[in-house]
C-alpha cells in the first residue's frame, strides 16, 4: 500500500509536470527533495506555478506526469478513498483563513480532531493546548467575524497543527495582514518548525525571506530556477 | 464510527435543519405537498377499490319465472342453472320473501306505494336469484339462462335481469380510476424526489466551503455524508408526520361527515381510518424519510470529488 521512493525524505517530487485542462502548463519538469525539520520558502511571480507545486503535495490535483511522495504515500497511487489519510499527516494554512463563520475558535479547531474521531477527552485537552500555543486560550468562545485578521490566521494555524501532522502547507499565510502581524505570524510558524513540523510556505513577502534565511525554492514558469539552503528573496537569474 | 461520532452526526444534522431556517421549510413544505396529493390519492384508490368490491358482491341475477311453474319444473331449472360451472350459487326466493325484501329496501317511503299488497294478492312472481364466481360473466350467465327457455316447451321464465348496462359501466370505470390513480401516484412521488433533491443541493451549495474544509483536514467521504443523511431523513420525517397529521384528521373528520349525511347504512361507505391508518401511515413515514435520504444523497454525489 505505501510505496517509498526516498530515503528519509518527507517529500520527493521527479520531474513532475502539470498541464491543465485548458492547456496552461503550470508546471513543466520539477524535481525536488525535501527532508523533516525543514523550513522552506517558495517564491515567484504571481502565476509561476507556485500554488500548483503547493496543491500537489495535498493531492488536491494530481500531475500529469511524474512521482510525488508525501510521507511514504505514492500519491500516483493513492486510491480516491485513501486520500483522507494522508492529508491528515498534512495542516494546510491560506490566506483567506478558511474558518468556518459559524463556529468558534475553539469548534473550529476541534473540528479538525472530530473529523478524525478523537475520543471527546483528548480532544478538549489538545484543543486548549494549541490555543495556547498559539496565544488566543482567552478568546476560544470568539467566533472569526469577532477576532481581527491576525487572530483568525492564528486560528487556523492552531486547526492546523491540532492533529500533529509532518507537515504544514502554507499558501501566503501572510498575503492579507500587516507586517506587524505577519511577523507574529512567522514567529509561531518558526516555533512550530522547531518542534519538528516541516513547513514549506509560498510567499511574496520579500522582508520575511530575507530576515528568516531559510531554504529558498523560486519557480518560474513551471520549473524551479533556484533553490538556496540559506536563501534570499528573488526569482530572477 | 464510534458512539461519540453518531452523536455529532445526529447532533450536526438537527442543527442544521435549524440553522437552514427557511430553506428547511421550503423542504419540509415540498414533501407535506407531495406526499399529502399522494396520500389523498392512496385513500381515493383505496375506497374506489372498495365500492367496486361492494358492486362486485352485489351483481347477482334474477330469474322471474311465470305463475304457472310448479315445483318439480323449479328445481329442475335450478338444477340446470347450477350446474353451469361460472354460478356459484341458486337461491330461490318465493314470492312472499321477494315482497319482503321489497317492502324492507323501499323503508318507509315505499311504505305507502306497497299498501294493500299482502301474502293472498302479492303481485310479484316467484324468483331465482344467481350469484355467479367472476362478476364479468354475469351478462354470459344470463344469456345462457335465457337460452334455457326455449329448451323447455312451458316456456317458465318470464324475465332474467341484471345490473346490466350500470355494472358494466361500474366495472369499466373503478378500472380506469384504479389505473389512472396508479399512474399519478408514481408520477407524484417521482416529482416529490425531484423536488427534495433540489432543496437538498440548494442547501449543499451553501455549505460547500465547509465541506471543502472538512475535506482538507482528512474527513472522509462517510462521515461528510452522514449529518446530510440525518438531515434529509428529518426533513422527509417531519415532513410526512405533518402530512399524516393533516390527511388523518382531514379523513376522520370526511367520514364522521358521510355518515352523519348518508347514514349507516348508505350506499357508499368510506373505509374507517383505524382499519388504514397503520399501513398508510407507516408508508407515508417511510417514504417520506427515504425519499429525504435519497435526495441527500444525490446532492451530496458530485461535491465529495475534491
Amino acid at each position: 500500500m505505501i510505496l517509498l521512493l526516498g530515503s528519509d525524505d518527507l517529500i520527493e517530487m521527479q520531474d513532475v509536470w502539470k498541464t491543465y485542462p485548458n492547456g496552461a502548463h503550470a508546471l513543466q519538469g520539477i524535481s525536488v527533495k525535501i527532508d523533516r525539520n525543514e523550513f522552506v520558502y517558495v517564491v515567484g511571480p504571481s502565476g509561476a506555478g507556485k500554488s500548483t507545486f503547493m496543491k500537489l503535495m495535498y493531492r488536491e490535483e494530481t500531475p500529469t506526469k511524474g512521482q510525488i511522495s508525501v510521507n511514504g504515500f505514492n500519491l500516483g497511487k493513492l486510491k480516491q478513498r485513501k486520500i483522507p489519510l494522508l492529508r491528515r499527516n498534512i495542516g494546510v494554512i491560506f490566506q483567506d483563513f478558511r474558518l468556518l463563520p459559524k463556529l468558534t475558535a475553539y469548534d473550529n479547531v476541534a473540528f479538525a480532531m472530530e473529523v478524525i474521531e478523537t475520543p471527546r477527552k483528548l480532544m478538549k485537552k489538545r484543543v486548549m493546548e494549541v490555543l495556547d500555543l498559539v496565544g488566543l486560550q482567552s478568546k476560544a468562545g470568539r467566533y472569526p467575524e469577532q477576532m481581527s485578521g491576525g487572530e483568525q490566521q492564528r486560528i487556523a494555524i492552531a486547526r492546523a497543527i491540532v492533529n500533529n501532522p509532518a507537515v504544514i502547507i502554507a499558501d501566503e499565510p501572510t498575503g492579507n495582514l500587516d507586517p506587524e502581524t505577519s511577523y507574529g505570524i512567522m514567529q509561531l510558524l518558526d516555533e512550530i518548525n522547531f518542534r519538528g513540523t516541516t513547513i514549506i510556505m509560498a510567499t511574496h513577502n520579500r522582508d520575511i525571506v530575507n530576515s528568516m534565511r531559510r531554504r529558498v525554492l523560486a519557480i518560474e514558469d513551471g520549473m524551479i530556477v533556484r533553490d538556496q539552503i540559506r536563501g534570499e528573496y528573488g526569482y530572477e537569474f | 464510527m464510534n458512539f461519540n461520532t453518531f452523536l455529532r452526526h445526529l447532533r450536526e444534522g438537527f442543527r442544521s435543519v435549524f440553522r437552514n431556517g427557511w430553506m428547511s421549510i421550503a423542504s419540509i413544505t415540498s414533501i407535506i405537498v407531495s406526499l399529502f396529493i399522494l396520500g389523498v390519492f392512496i385513500l381515493l384508490v383505496l375506497n374506489v377499490n372498495q365500492l367496486a368490491d361492494q358492486a362486485d358482491s352485489e351483481v347477482e341475477i334474477n330469474v322471474f319465472l311465470e305463475l304457472n311453474v310448479d315445483q318439480s319444473l323449479r328445481q329442475e331449472l335450478q338444477q340446470e342453472i347450477s350446474a353451469m360451472t361460472e354460478v356459484s350459487t341458486v337461491t330461490f326466493v318465493p314470492k312472499a320473501q321477494g315482497l319482503k325484501e321489497l317492502r324492507d329496501r323501499l323503508g318507509e317511503g315505499g311504505e305507502s306505494f306497497l299498501q294493500g299488497y299482502a301474502q293472498d294478492n302479492n303481485p310479484l312472481p316467484d324468483a331465482l336469484r344467481i350469484q355467479v364466481i367472476e362478476p364479468t360473466t354475469v351478462p354470459f350467465v344470463a344469456q345462457k339462462i335465457e337460452a334455457l327457455n326455449t329448451e323447455h316447451p312451458e316456456k317458465p321464465i318470464l324475465k332474467v335481469r341484471y345490473g346490466g348496462d350500470t355494472v358494466q359501466t361500474l366495472f369499466k370505470v373503478t378500472a380506469l380510476i384504479r389505473n389512472i390513480g396508479l399512474i399519478l401516484v408514481a408520477a407524484l412521488g417521482l416529482m416529490a424526489m425531484f423536488l427534495i433533491a433540489n432543496t437538498i443541493r440548494v442547501t449543499i451549495l451553501a455549505r460547500r466551503r465547509e465541506i471543502s474544509i472538512m475535506k482538507l483536514v482528512g474527513a472522509t467521504n462517510q462521515f461528510i455524508r452522514w449529518p446530510f443523511f440525518i438531515e434529509g431523513a428529518l426533513l422527509g420525517g417531519i415532513g410526512s408526520l405533518v402530512t399524516i397529521g393533516i390527511l388523518f384528521i382531514g379523513y376522520q373528520q370526511l367520514v364522521a361527515a358521510s355518515v352523519r349525511s348518508f347514514g349507516i347504512a348508505s350506499v357508499i361507505t368510506l373505509i374507517p381510518l383505524q382499519q388504514i391508518w397503520p399501513l398508510l401511515g407507516s408508508l407515508l413515514l417511510g417514504l417520506g424519510v427515504l425519499i429525504g435520504i435519497w435526495g441527500s444523497t444525490l446532492s451530496i454525489r458530485r461535491f465529495l470529488k475534491v
